[in-house]
């Protein structure tokens, strides 16, 4: 490929592209490909240093700079479920199989995401599990280590869907964070179930209520996360794109129930937000 | 080949932007906007009512039908015809329970609805006079009385569900359109999840459906417009996107 030559027959159509666009997040970030581990590596970069003087500061989070915040997320929650499946006595062996499952999902991301950044691949840090003795017996307590688990995943979900805008203009890069997006939500259901079936008051969907938040029952995640600086509304934000969900029609009349205007939109977290939230997993 | 493409695309651009400018009377701002929203740029924040795409007629029957429309637009008329289907198949779900339906079963029945309900009335409500007409289900294949047929057809909209919006995500032109499929999308896995695991405990996350790099399959709207249109009385087309109902 060759990308000068992109860009000059673009200029031929419009002479002020260097002044219109940005390349590095349109038609640069889209040659990035999986099937090419050194382009994803090594374009984003040297692309990124030589739009950086034409384009200024664009306050735009670079490809790799997702990427990486996304591995370090896999990697806690790829070493969490290691470590609970390697622990003896801590799973019941009917929830092993759902446990398996997540574990290798996890790893998969790990992987894959190492392989797509090569060597810019942030290495994989030292955990503490407790969060700093806020979970001391996440091994040791199932329940404990599913309301771990839950949140992770919760987190994990809300932690892609923000970063996806970042993403937009890159179809490999972006589709592919979906595609994790969409499983570890599909994660997060099945653990919600499982804490269902053993008594805690919860649904495979996040459920709110003007007062509550978020219902995991682990307080970190129960403020009020989104509706200060980050600019993100809280998980109970009942209006959608100016649009309030509950004065919609509903099966049961002409307004829609809060919770279910709640559950029926996961909302998204920015990359600070969720470091604050994940860092007391960080050793 | 990948050179090949991106130029295609890069052209499309192009032509997309000078389409844009000829809408807008030849403003070159207005050209300038829209390639910088199409780049992903934000520059503008576009809301979400205020949003104007290119201007084909999404309303244009084709076979009888509808076409969801080019542009932001029409990926919004496309989640819009998509979660009809979903609303309609679970209130017909509720309203007739299948045999030995357990009261878990009715309540998470009677939630997915009513989620599908939201989204529904949400694309219709931010649509506004943008939107593609109601459409006219045909769930003549499904025998609602059983619980075998009623949960394979609730896993398949639901797989299909967040594999259309994982394989369109990258179309949007906005990145607020973006995000708000994004909050639809987890929501259907967490759905297709659920109803998976009481057809099989423990196929949450199955092979079928997710990949060997963990990622979730996705589909494109020809693939997901030939799948859903099974299930409609009214086609929907989607030219823009090269697939007409047939």
């Amino acid at each position: 490929m060759n990308l000068f030559k992109i860009i000059e027959e673009i200029e031929k159509v419009d002479p002020e592209l260097q002044d219109r666009i940005n390349p590095r997040r349109a038609a640069i970030k889209n040659i990035t490909s999986f099937g090419s581990k050194v382009a994803v590596a090594a374009l984003p970069f040297a692309v990124a240093t030589l739009f950086k003087k034409a384009y200024g500061a664009t306050a735009t989070v670079a490809v790799n700079d997702v990427l990486n915040f996304a591995l370090k997320l896999e990697y806690l929650e790829s070493y969490f479920y290691n470590q609970g499946v390697a622990q003896a006595g801590l799973i019941p062996s009917t929830d092993a199989g759902y446990f398996n499952t997540i574990k290798i999902d996890e790893n998969e991301h790990v992987a894959f995401l190492k392989s797509v950044l090569g060597t810019a691949a942030v290495a994989m840090p030292n955990f503490d599990l407790t969060a700093k003795g806020a979970f001391p017996t996440v091994l040791s307590n199932y329940d404990t280590f599913l309301a771990v688990s839950n949140t992770f995943e919760d987190t994990g979900v809300r932690a892609y869907k923000g970063q996806a805008p970042s993403l937009l203009g890159n179809q490999v890069v972006l589709t592919a964070a979906l595609s994790i997006h969409a499983v570890e939500a599909r994660h997060a259901s099945v653990v919600r179930s499982i804490r269902a079936s053993r008594g805690v008051n919860i649904a495979p969907w996040i459920t709110g209520s003007a007062s509550v938040y978020n219902d995991t029952g682990v307080a970190a995640v129960n403020g009020n996360y989104g509706a200060g600086a980050s600019g993100y509304p809280a998980e109970n934000n009942t209006v959608q794109g100016g649009v309030d969900i509950t004065k919609l029609p509903s099966a049961s009349g002409s307004s829609t129930a809060v919770n279910i205007a709640v559950e029926a939109f996961d909302e998204p977290l920015d990359m600070a937000t969720v470091l604050t939230l994940v860092g007391p997993f960080f050793a | 080949m990948l050179r090949t493409y991106l130029y295609n695309k890069l052209i499309l651009n192009i032509q997309l932007m000078k389409t844009e400018t000829q809408a807008s009377a030849g403003s070159p701002d207005m050209a300038r906007r829209s390639f910088l929203r199409y780049a992903g740029l934000g520059a503008a924040s576009v809301g979400l009512l205020a949003a104007s795409a290119c201007h084909k007629d999404h309303k244009t029957t084709i076979n009888g039908g509808v076409d969801i429309g080019s542009g932001d637009l029409g990926l919004l008329n496309y989640a819009y015809a998509l979660e009809q289907l979903e609303a309609a198949f679970y209130i017909q779900v509720v309203k007739t329970p299948y045999s030995g339906m357990s009261s878990l079963e009715l309540s998470y029945m009677t939630s997915i609805r009513d989620h599908e309900i939201a989204h529904r009335e949400f694309f219709k409500a931010a649509l506004g006079a943008n939107a593609i007409k109601g459409l006219t289900p045909d769930f003549s294949s499904v025998n609602f009385s059983d619980r075998a047929s009623v949960l394979g057809q609730a896993k398949a909209f639901e797989d299909t569900g967040v594999e259309a919006y994982d394989g369109a995500g990258y179309l949007f032109q906005s990145a607020d359109y973006l995000t708000l499929a994004g909050k639809i999308v987890s929501v259907e896995a967490r759905h297709a999840a659920l109803i998976r695991d009481l057809i099989a405990p423990g196929s949450f996350a199955g092979s079928d459906v997710v990949d060997s790099n963990g990622l979730n399959a996705t589909l494109t709207i020809a693939q997901v417009l030939t799948i859903a249109n099974k299930y409609l009385v009214t086609k929907v087309s989607a030219s823009s996107y090269n697939y007409i109902a047939s």
